[in-house]
Formats: C-alpha cells, structure tokens, sequence
C-alpha cells in the first residue's frame, strides 16, 4: 500500500480505456476527414483489448492507489459485461451514424469515456471516485444524447436529461457528503466499520441513505423518478437509447453494491423499505403507462422502469442470492434491450426511424428473420420460457421467496402478466397484421443484421442452456455480503 | 427399466425437426416442408412407441428415467420420467400430431412451413410437459407451448383472431405464474430442490397446503378450462385453424387435468380433500350449466368447444371423489375425449374447408352428398354422447359410477349431463347432417377424399377400440392411479 505504482496493475483495463480514448480523439483529429473507418476499428479494437485484460484479470483481488480502486470478482465479471455491451452498441450503430452524418470521432470517443465511467463505478471504492466515475458516465451521455445538434427533439432531450440528470446526481452527492459527516470517511471498508456503531435510528443515516437510494433511483429510472426517462430514450438518436438502455444499469446497480451494500449493509432495513416503495411504483407505472404508447422506443422505455422494478424486486431480498440475482437482472436485462434497441437500429433509414409500433406491420411477412428475432426479444422480456429473460425473474423471485416476501413476489409475477400483454401487442403489430405497401425499411447492414442475430438467437440458447451464465454472474457476487 | 433417451428423443426430434421445415421455407410449393413435417411426426411417433412395449405396467416408480444437472447453481435437473398416468398422453400427442400434418395437407394456404414447424416445435415441447419431473423443466414446457399455439390462433386463425389468441396467452400466463410462486415456495420448503417427487414427499402445513392447492388450482383451471374461467376457451376454438382447435382440444386441455393428477392430488392431499366440495361443485356446474350453453350455440365449433368443457368437467369430477374408479375412468374420459374432439374438430374443418362457414344454418342435408362423412362424424357424434361401444360411454360411465360410490348426488346431476350432451350432439348432427338440402352450396359438396378418410378414420377405430376394449388401456394406468390414491389418502399435514 506504500507505493501507488506497485498496484497499478489491478487498474489496467480503466488505464487502457483511458488511453485509448485520447489515441482515438488524436488520431481521429488527424486522419478523421479521409479516414473515418479507422477510428471505428481502432474504438472496436480497444473494447476488444479491455474485455481480454478485464478477463485475464478475473480471479484476481485487491485494491490500487491506496484504496480508490478495487479488484475483486465483481469488478472482473460487471467490467467485462460493460465493455462487451459498449461494443455491441458501436458495432449496430456505425450504419445509422454514417447515414445521418453522425459518423464522427466525438462519438467514439464519447463512448469510450462513457465506458470508463462505468468501470470506475464498477471499481471504486471509494465515495469521491464513485461520484467522479458517475459524473464522468453521465456528462459523456448528455452529449451523446444531444448529438444531432439540429434535432429539436435530441435537444430537447438532451436538455432534459442534463438537468434532471444534474438533479439526481446533486441529490446522490448530498448523501455521499451526509455519511461523510457522519463518519468522518470516505473510503468505503472505513465506512462500513464506522458504521457499525451507528443504528439504523440514526436520524442522519435514515437521511443518508435516502438521498443515495433517491439518487440510484433516478439513474436507474424506477419510477417515481423515472420522468426523464420517457423522453431521453426517444429524443436520444437510437444507438444512444442502446448505450443508455444498457451500460448505465449495470454500472449504477454496481454503485449501489458498492455504496449501500459494502459501506452501508448494516442499514439494510432502511433501505429495504425505500426499495419496496420504488417496486411497487415501478412495477404499477413501468407496465401500464407502457400499454398506452403508441411509439416504440416510448414504450421500450417504460418497459425499463418496470424492468428496473423487477430488478430492485433482488435488491428488496436484500441477501447473498437477491444481489446476485439483481445483478444476473441487470445483465440479462442489458443484453434484451440492446437486442431490442438494436433490431429498431437495423430496421430504420434516413428519415425513418422505425420507432413507431405500427412501422413494424407485417415485419412477418417482409421480413420474416427479424420478425423471428423480435419474437425471440419479446418474449424474452415478458419472460417467457425457454428464453433467458425468464431466468432473470427466476431467479429475483426465488431470492424474494426465500427471504420471505412471498407477497411481493406474487405482485411480481402478477405484474409481469400485465407486461406480457404490451410485448404481445408488438408481436400482433409485427406477425399478425397485413404488410403495409409503405414500408421501406433500411435493414442492409451486414454488420447489425449479424450482431442482432448472435444477440437476439443467445437469447433463446441461453434460455436453453441458462446454467454457465448464470453460475458466472452468481460467482461474481460471492462473499460480497 | 431401462433408458436410451427415449424421452429426450421424442422432445427434441420434434423441435429440432420444426427449426428444420422452418428454414425449408415452402420451396417447392411446401412439397417439401410436408413431407419433411410428416416425416418428422411420423419418427416422433415411432420414437413414443417404444415407451409401450417396453413399459412395465407392475410398477408406480417412474420408468424410462433421464436425469442431469441442467442449472446447478439452482438445483435444477433436466428430469424426465413417465408413469402409467402419463404414458398415454404422450402417445396421444404424438399420434395427432401426425393426423393435424395430413390433415393440414393442402388446406393452409399461406406460410405452410411456418405452420407445420409451430406444431412440430408444440409436439415436442407437450411431451415435455408430460414427462417432466422437476417442477422448473415442468413450468419451461408448460409455458414455452403457449408461444408457438399464440402463433398459429394469430397466424392462421379467423376474423377475430387478434383478441382470441392475445386473451388466450394473457389466461393462461396470469394461470401458470403464480404456480411458479407455489414451486418456488415448495423448492426452499423442501431443502433447495425441484423435484416433483420430493416435493410429493414433504410434509406441508395446512394452510401452506391449501395456498399452494388454489396457486396450482387457477393454473390448471384455466388450462382445463374449468367454469367460470372458460371463457377464453370458445374464442380460442372458434378462431384457430383446425390444426389449433385439435391440439387445444386434444391434448391442451388434458395438461390441466394431468397437473392435477401429477401436482395438486400428491403434493397437497389434505388440501384437496378438504377442497373437494369446491372442486365437485364446480365441476358439476361445467356438466350441467356449459352443457345447457352448448345446447344454443349457432356456430359449429363454438358448440364442441363448450362441449369440451362439459366433457372435462367429468375428468375433474373424477379425480376429486378419490375412488379407483373414477379417477381410472377420468383419465380415459381424457383420452377419449382426445380422440372424440379431435375428431369432431377435424370434421367441422372438413367442412369449413369446402363452405368456409361454420354457421349450423348453412348446413342442412349433407349426408346426402357425404354419405362417408356422414357416416364417420356420426360414430364421432355418438362417442360424443357416451353411447355404450365407444370410448365415450366408458370413461363417463366410469366417472359417474365411481362417484356414485362416494357421493350418490352428485353422480345423479352427473348423469343428466348425459342426457344434455345427448341433446345438442344430436341436434347439431341432425341440423348439420340431416333434413332436405336447403343451400345450393351443399348440393355441390364432395365427400372426403383419401387423406381425409386415412385421418378420421384412424380416429374412428381407436374410438371403438377404446370403447369396445379399454383393458389394454386400463392396465397401463392401474398401478399408477392405486400408487396416487394411496399417496392422497396419507396426510401431509405434520403432527
């Protein structure tokens, strides 16, 4: 712990995406106008490396410069979710960037920023790097969302997001700054022991604790605090929505790990009811508000703070299996909106976006693969078997069932029902109802049409064979209590 | 007992064989995706028919047993295994599933291979249902099947096929997820593990028992369906192509009443016989009063949808008075009702096809023109009824006497759903079939060609097969159903 450089090397995946965000940004400067291609590679490349170096690193724990940073299995397995995520999204998005003239360096380098705010969240440990990792996620999202700087609805968005965004995160800070007080740290173990003695009567802590699930809350988008969220995700250009729908929920979800589960486990019971209250809200809002849109992404938006309910429904457990499945959640979920963004991404052109429910008619008979893949991707969000979106709730409920909270449970799954009906309705839109003659849908990038498969066909084989995602994800969260 | 997969076998050709015709695609004008589908349904078959000959009907314990770790981070198995109770509904399914290809020969216009690979991938995935013995490989099954039969109601189904198919998915979900919660429960009440028969082994509280009995019971009442959770039932039917209605009828609704039997009776006897007053009255409520609905229907197969209620409401009558008897005659009152409804639905297809209605009106003196129909859909009718020499009479018989042992009463309202069943099958068979042509259509009808012949023809002898010999039948089931009551008449409760 004396010397810094001697722990760098539990740092090298955040020190190489660090790096080769300024080398993107260079060489795009430089060779960008003639060669726009090779930013793109040189970002895919980097995703690439970073998922090898967060792979050689798994196993492996301990902290780097004096405790900021941690390694543990944690680390490894979320890091390596992000960075595959990130790479998904920039592999379905380099045709739509390039048809809207949105196929710039920025974007890459954005991206890559984005990336390493989440692996820090991922890996701090301590509560000013966490805020910094979270500003540093959040800011690279405002200005993704803001991209088409023409777009009245992009902007608007981006507006929006920036400052309810900034509102969350002053609310986040407030709470990181209240348990400061209250312990006098600000390392996270340090935390943890300081708060032994302090009960969860503490009037402090109890508003501590509720500014920071206040502030998870928000980025998460369950609901109450999910306004933003709606309008974010259909203003955003869609490869953003992607990034948005996916990255941030694993890496907030590590926030909390980190914040309220290493410091602040002994006020669980605060917590808990916090958690509960945004579950209930969550689950009524995210599934009925969704059966009223009319656009798709809207809709894929409301799905995400239901999404979210169910995924707090682990955190309400509250034990070693209920983290474990809210973190089995978080991925899972990424992975079928990444798959459901990225299908809108391949279907759309200029000048259609294929975001409306009804740009999908009679996708079943003009496009009878994809119409395939978005059986598979819905199906996979209501949770129907053998799809991996059903082991995802699996598990969250069986964590509840054995922490006793049968009664939420059975609101769950009663809720998912009601899900299952707007997910439904998408695939009458796109199987059932005749084939409009007006639809030209872009869908001529070799490129999506390839990563959607592998995408949407995982999620079925997953489903088939849940057993090594789920040990890996479960693994990760082991000891973590 | 022995195993060489059979049972993987016969869920995994079906399934892998539907991806297969799915990508065929319908080159060829679908020539090659029929024959591929029929060759796949006719291995899957052969596949099942081994099950038989090598099945040992002296034993209860579970034969043809496979099991592995499937997730071992939950404890979940890939276990399979069959008894006497199962055995025939897995013959069952095979064996239509064959009759809806060749039936479906040259009727389904659009997307062919799309739709004989939906019931391929429902063949496999319904004998999963069947031999499935860990309560999650149970519930994957049981849901999955909902998906490609939503397709083929939204698909291929009639004018209204939108609400029917969606209001069909919405029942039968909100049924099954809460017996997730009930397995859920049972997995941490009986040491972190899935398996049906340990759950059938632990001890279970009297209210832990009635709760988990209502969880199964809204899952599996829905999927019979029982009255007053039927109504999606007559939507379904009357808007699903014919190949849709046979499944559902023929072997859907059997999943229920096999839930019961391999679910709600052995894991939570005291609650089943405390809430068997519940069960007998709802029961007689769907042989009395849904008898009395099919009596007014106008349209063809909302008639023999509502008849299907009534004819399962004696499978569940059976099951709860706990008697060898009757639980034995429910069970071939479910096989039979296999044969009789996948008949008469193949029947009012045939005529679909040739009118394009279903409207009782627009018929009138087709045994005139289709004397070889008229023939067939009359021994279908009359197995329908329960007349004695068909497969009808013995399980129905079976179940009103077995119930007359136990509960003298109810075996009396019972028995006068007879006589209604009776009533609307015969009047529909004389409105249909009988009196002078009216329609100008029906002067011009041909009566049934080859492939239709080979189809309800099949059905036709294993009707009076069933009816006439039911032994063979019996014997398998036997062992099993006196192992079950025995299991149901041993308290769980712990004292």
């Amino acid at each position: 712990m004396h010397n810094a450089l001697s722990h760098w090397p539990f740092a090298i995946p955040e020190i190489w995406v660090l790096v080769m965000a300024c080398v993107v940004l260079l060489v795009d400067v430089y060779v960008g106008k003639r060669q726009r291609d090779l930013a793109f590679v040189l970002t895919g490349f980097s995703l690439l490396a970073a998922m090898a170096l967060t792979w050689a690193d798994r196993g492996q724990s301990g902290f780097a410069f004096f405790g900021q940073l941690r390694l543990d299995p944690f680390t490894s397995v979320a890091s390596f979710f992000v960075e595959l995520l990130t790479l998904l999204v920039l592999l379905y998005s380099r045709k739509y960037l390039l048809r809207r003239g949105l196929y710039r360096g920025e974007v890459f380098v954005l991206l890559l920023f984005a990336l390493l705010g989440a692996m820090i969240l991922i890996s701090g440990s301590n509560l000013l790097i966490l805020y910094l990792g979270l500003e540093l996620l959040a800011l690279s999202q405002y200005a993704l969302v803001a991209l088409q700087r023409d777009n009245l609805r992009a902007t608007e968005a981006g507006l929006k997001y920036f400052i309810l965004g900034a509102l969350a995160s002053a609310l986040l800070l407030y709470g990181m700054s209240l348990l400061y007080g209250l312990t006098g740290v600000l390392n996270l173990q340090q935390i943890a022991v300081a708060l032994i003695n302090v009960g969860p009567q503490n009037f402090l802590l109890v508003l501590a604790v509720v500014f920071v699930v206040a502030g998870i809350a928000f980025k998460l988008g369950a609901a109450p605090f999910h306004m933003w969220l709606p309008d974010a995700y259909q203003g955003a250009p869609t490869p953003v929505t992607l990034f948005m729908s996916s990255v941030p929920k694993i890496a907030i979800f590590a926030l909390f790990l980190r914040i309220l589960v290493e410091g602040g486990y002994g006020s669980i019971e605060i917590w808990r009811q916090l958690f509960i209250a945004l579950v209930l809200v969550s689950l009524l809002i995210g599934n009925v508000v969704a059966i009223a849109q009319t656009n798709l992404k809207r809709m894929l938006a409301y799905s995400t703070v239901g999404n979210m309910g169910f995924l707090a429904l682990g955190i309400v457990a509250g034990t070693q299996n209920g983290l474990a499945s809210a973190f089995f959640y978080a991925v899972v979920y990424a992975l079928m909106a990444v798959a459901a963004f990225g299908l809108i991404v391949y279907l759309s052109r200029e000048g259609f976006e294929a975001e409306e429910i009804s740009d999908l008619r009679g996708l079943g008979r003009s496009r009878p693969w994809a119409a395939f893949l978005l059986l598979v991707i819905m199906f996979s969000l209501a949770g129907v078997p053998p799809t991996i979106g059903f082991y995802a709730k699996l598990a969250v409920f069986q964590a509840l069932i054995e922490a006793h909270f049968v009664w939420l449970a059975v609101f769950g799954v009663l809720m998912a029902v009601v899900g299952a009906f707007y997910y439904l309705r998408v695939l009458k839109v796109a199987l059932f109802d005749p084939p409009a003659e007006d639809l030209h849908y872009g869908a001529d990038d070799p490129l999506a049409a390839s990563v959607l498969t592998v995408n949407s066909v995982a999620l079925l084989l997953l489903g088939i064979v849940p057993g090594a995602l789920l040990a890996f994800c479960f693994h990760a969260l082991q000891g973590v209590l | 007992m022995y195993s060489f997969g059979i049972l993987s076998a016969a869920i995994w050709v079906p399934i892998v064989g539907g991806f297969l015709v799915l990508s065929l695609g319908d080159r060829a004008g679908g020539n090659l995706a029929r024959w591929a589908s029929l060759l796949v349904s006719v291995a899957t078959f052969a596949i099942t028919l081994p099950l038989l000959t090598g099945f040992d009907t002296q034993t209860a314990a579970m034969q043809f047993v496979e099991r592995i770790p499937w997730i071992p981070s939950f404890h979940i198995e890939y276990f399979l295994g069959i008894d006497g109770i199962s055995l025939w509904f897995i013959l069952l399914t095979s064996f239509l599933t064959v009759l809806v290809v060749i039936s479906s020969w040259r009727n389904v216009s659009s997307r062919l291979s799309q739709y004989l690979a939906a019931f391929l991938i429902m063949d496999g995935l319904m004998i999963g249902v069947f031999c499935a013995l860990d309560a999650i490989l149970f519930y994957v099954f049981w849901e999955a099947m909902l998906i490609p039969m939503f397709l083929i109601i939204g698909v291929w189904g009639g004018p209204r096929r939108v609400y029917a198919t969606i209001k069909f998915f919405l029942y039968t979900f909100l049924g099954s997820v809460l017996m997730l919660v009930a397995f859920l429960y049972l997995y941490f009440h009986c040491g972190d593990s899935f398996s049906l028969l340990a759950f059938q082994r632990i001890p279970l509280g009297a209210s832990a028992q009635i709760w988990i009995f209502l969880a199964f019971l809204i899952a599996f009442a829905v999927k019979i369906p029982m009255w007053p959770v039927h109504t999606w039932l007559p939507d379904a039917h009357v808007e699903a192509p014919t190949g849709g209605s046979v499944i559902l009828a023929a072997v859907m609704l059997k999943m229920g009443a096999y839930g019961f039997l391999r679910l709600s009776l052995p894991i939570t006897p005291d609650a089943s016989h405390q809430l068997a007053w519940l069960m007998i009255t709802l029961s007689l409520i769907a042989i009395v009063y849904i008898a009395l609905i099919a009596v007014v229907q106008k349209d063809m197969k909302k008639l023999i949808a509502y008849s299907s209620i009534a004819h399962m409401g004696y499978v569940t009558l059976g099951f709860f008075v706990f008697t060898q008897t009757a639980v034995e005659g429910a069970i071939i009152q479910m096989l039979s009702h296999g044969f009789v409804s996948a008949a008469m639905f193949l029947c009012v297809g045939v005529l679909y096809d040739r009118m394009h209605t279903r409207e009782i009106e627009a018929y009138g003196g087709v045994a005139n023109v289709m004397p070889i129909f008229a023939s067939l859909m009359m021994l279908f009718a009359m197995g329908n009824v329960g007349l004695p020499g068909t497969s009808g009479f013995v399980g129905e018989f079976m179940v009103v006497l077995g119930t007359y042992q136990a509960y003298p009463w109810p075996a009396i309202i019972a028995a006068t759903g007879l006589i209604t069943g009776a009533a609307y099958t015969l009047w529909l068979f004389k409105r249909v079939l009988f009196g002078g042509i009216v329609h100008a259509q029906v002067a011009a009808l041909n009566d049934l060609n080859g492939r239709e012949i080979l189809v309800l023809g099949s059905l036709a002898g294993l009707v009076l097969l069933l009816g006439v010999w039911p032994a063979p039948f019996l014997d398998v089931v036997h062992v099993s159903v006196a192992h079950l009551l025995q299991q149901v008449s041993v308290s769980k409760i712990p004292s």
